[in-house]
């Protein structure tokens, strides 16, 4: 009798026990999880060619992830960012992003910085379904049409179109209007799409091409190809060059004695205080693509504070001190999947890319909007024209005047100096 | 578009670049050519020099090639060090052929994180009044950026040439490259002759450093583009001619601005490269080479 009776004590100790710790776990997983970070994963250009934009980049978005875990985090939980250096390398992407989400076991992950360096990771995520948003990539989804892709770059619908649509307007509106183009970008993923979308333009405006060659990234010389250029006398001329490349083309062509009616378009580089700083006065005249400048129209809310506590870090991180070009951007493609994830109150990789699909959301950069092809659904590409700019002094380059909007007209903040030789006198 | 003013303009333009080639390729045919030392990390000593010229150029407003001199010494120092290891850890044991190449590359990279711990990764450049500028002779235009750097290539070439051809050191360097046990039997030290060969080397890449960033912006990494140029031309000259390493630059120079000026720009390496294989087709030893 006692045996049976402790027998029993002692089942009813057990699923007593049993029932406790189930509770326990009932109530304690969902704590646990929710001390669990969100891990965000991605690749970034820490070091090699692209390197001083990755890093800005990187630095702006861990302002973003600051913010956030200051604030409460995402859905209550902490953000964590796995990254790795890619290098610059597009090789190395597709290894970084499979350790990301096979071994890391990240919840999302994001583009790390470029058209070159998002390409590859492409197939990775739509055979997997993931999110991806892009940061700067040009028409990497074209061929894909993948519909949870992303591009924070403001270049609309058509991409490679659209990159070099505004420097083609701005040609043919023009009087006298100009009449023939030369085209010339470096042998890489992003020059090729912005000259494809160049020859669409030209195409469309009816210029004359009397000279499109591509030349390789490690060019040291550039003034035989600038000379070539001139002798092809041509009215204007389109560059869709990295940032090397940009300063070499700009000092070939003082050298050399460029002078086309318009000149720019697609250099990257230029945007960098490291190069205006150097340059200086070379810079007038040239009618270049842009996202962002201090120009009053382009006063978006939040953006004055944030580049104030990005040039605080910057000095320290080793990155461009004006930060103007890419961190912005950067900033707000982390803003647009936190505001995504908080609205959709999940993690399901198609529930947050729905949302993102559909809805608008408020950056530092302004409104964001995407359309079908993951790339904005109106494009906001500017047109800046480098004007009045006296010696090498950073400090100009911080306020309006000096990178002044051309096109588009509803963000326009000045007129354009043409043709190029008047803005250098 | 074949005009005889935009020839002339490549041809000079190409001897220009044949110039910094020969500066920065010196190094190397001092270090592989003449030593035997597979030193893939003298593009990044390259960059090392770049760096000095931007630190003080930045700080005291220094012109590039005057750091370039001044560092000189500091140079060949840090070859002098990097030989000794290099010899005492590898050499010295029979192992220099594939430890060795992982250990230049060691140095290449530590180098390389070196730099981008103390100036970041953001492109530098520098402020030289001669930048931007060209020399207009008739329909001849030449860029004072390239014509520095063509000058000191030129001088540092029949510098190291004079050297090594009429100084007891020089001579003895040329020897230790033909046969150390004949020079040991001489009563000279190869070691000793071999560390001060490496310093040299190492020594000219001060200088070709400061060319650099005067001609481009450099950033940590872009010493690597070079690394297959600079031995490329070291090869077609033949393996420790110096003559040869700047015949061979300049010939590499010409080529690469003639096709980028009438055939376009993206067959340039390419053309160097196949007058390279060419070449070694039908002298193997290079154009100079014993």
């Amino acid at each position: 009798m006692r045996r049976q009776g402790m027998q029993r004590i002692d089942t009813r100790t057990l699923v007593g026990a049993l029932i406790a710790a189930l509770a326990v776990v009932a109530i304690w997983r969902p704590l646990v999880q929710a001390a669990q970070p969100i891990r965000i994963g991605f690749g970034m250009a820490l070091t090699g060619g692209l390197a001083a934009n990755g890093k800005a980049a990187l630095l702006a978005m861990e302002i973003w992830r600051d913010d956030v875990n200051k604030a409460g985090g995402l859905l209550g939980r902490p953000v964590e960012f796995v990254y790795y250096d890619d290098q610059s390398k597009p090789a190395t992407v597709p290894g970084i992003y499979t350790k990301l989400l096979d071994v890391d076991k990240v919840d999302f992950v994001v583009s790390g910085y470029g058209t070159n360096l998002i390409a590859p990771a492409m197939p990775i995520v739509i055979e997997r379904g993931l999110v991806f948003m892009g940061l700067f990539g040009l028409a990497n989804n074209e061929k894909f049409n993948y519909p949870y892709y992303f591009q924070i770059a403001p270049n609309g619908p058509n991409p490679s179109a659209e990159f070099s649509r505004g420097f083609f307007e701005l040609a043919a509106g023009q009087h006298p209007r100009p009449t023939t183009v030369a085209l010339v970008g470096a042998d890489a993923e992003y020059p090729h799409n912005a000259l494809a979308g160049a020859r669409e333009n030209v195409k469309k405006h009816d210029f004359k091409v009397v000279y499109d060659q591509t030349y390789p990234p490690s060019t040291v010389d550039y003034t035989p190809i600038v000379r070539a250029i001139k002798a092809a006398n041509p009215d204007i001329v389109f560059v869709a060059s990295y940032p090397p490349d940009s300063v070499g083309m700009v000092l070939a062509a003082h050298e050399v004695g460029l002078k086309p009616r318009l000149f720019g378009g697609g250099m990257v580089g230029l945007q960098f205080a490291a190069f205006q700083t150097k340059l200086g006065p070379k810079l007038n005249g040239i009618v270049n693509y842009d996202f962002w400048v201090p120009e009053p129209t382009l006063n978006f809310p939040g953006i004055n504070e944030f580049l104030q506590r990005y040039q605080g870090r910057a000095e320290k991180a080793g990155v461009d001190p004006l930060g103007h070009y890419l961190p912005p951007w950067a900033h707000a493609m982390m803003q647009v999947l936190g505001q995504a994830i908080e609205a959709a109150k999940s993690l399901d990789q198609k529930t947050v890319g729905e949302y993102i699909r559909t809805h608008e959301f408020d950056t530092i950069v302004g409104q964001v909007k995407f359309g079908p092809n993951g790339e904005w659904a109106k494009a906001r590409m500017l047109l800046v024209q480098y004007q009045n700019i006296t010696g090498t002094d950073i400090g100009q380059f911080a306020g309006p005047g000096k990178r002044v909007v051309l096109l588009p007209e509803e963000w326009r903040s000045g007129t354009a100096i043409y043709p190029y030789g008047e803005a250098l006198k | 578009m074949f005009s005889v003013d935009l020839l002339i303009n490549a041809v000079v333009a190409g001897i220009l670049l044949g110039g910094f080639y020969a500066a920065v390729s010196l190094g190397i045919a001092m270090t592989f050519g003449l030593l035997e030392v597979v030193n893939i990390a003298h593009p990044v000593f390259v960059i090392a020099g770049a760096y000095a010229a931007y630190m003080m150029n930045a700080a005291v407003g220094l012109d590039p090639l005057l750091t370039g001199l001044l560092f000189t010494p500091i140079f060949y120092a840090l070859g002098v060090a990097v030989y000794r290891i290099y010899y005492a850890s590898f050499e010295r044991k029979g192992e220099q052929s594939l430890r060795g190449l992982v250990f230049f590359f060691g140095i290449l990279f530590i180098i390389e994180v070196s730099l981008v711990l103390i100036y970041g990764v953001d492109y530098r450049l520098v402020e030289a009044p001669y930048i931007g500028r060209s020399l207009l002779i008739g329909p001849l235009g030449i860029a004072f950026r390239l014509l520095v750097p063509f000058v000191v290539g030129v001088v540092l070439t029949l510098a190291l040439y004079l050297f090594l051809g009429k100084t007891f050191y020089g001579r003895a360097i040329m020897g230790v490259s033909q046969d150390a046990l004949a020079l040991r039997l001489m009563g000279a030290d190869p070691i000793q002759i071999k560390t001060i060969a490496f310093g040299l080397g190492i020594a000219t890449a001060s200088l070709a450093g400061a060319l650099l960033i005067i001609i481009a912006p450099v950033e940590p990494s872009i010493g690597r583009e070079y690394i297959g140029r600079v031995f490329a031309i070291t090869v077609l000259g033949g393996m420790g001619s110096i003559g040869g390493t700047l015949v061979a630059a300049l010939l590499l120079g010409v080529a690469e601005s003639l096709t980028s000026t009438f055939s376009g720009p993206s067959w340039a390496l390419a053309v160097s490269f196949g007058i390279l294989l060419l070449a070694l087709a039908i002298r193997p030893s290079g154009l100079f080479g014993r």
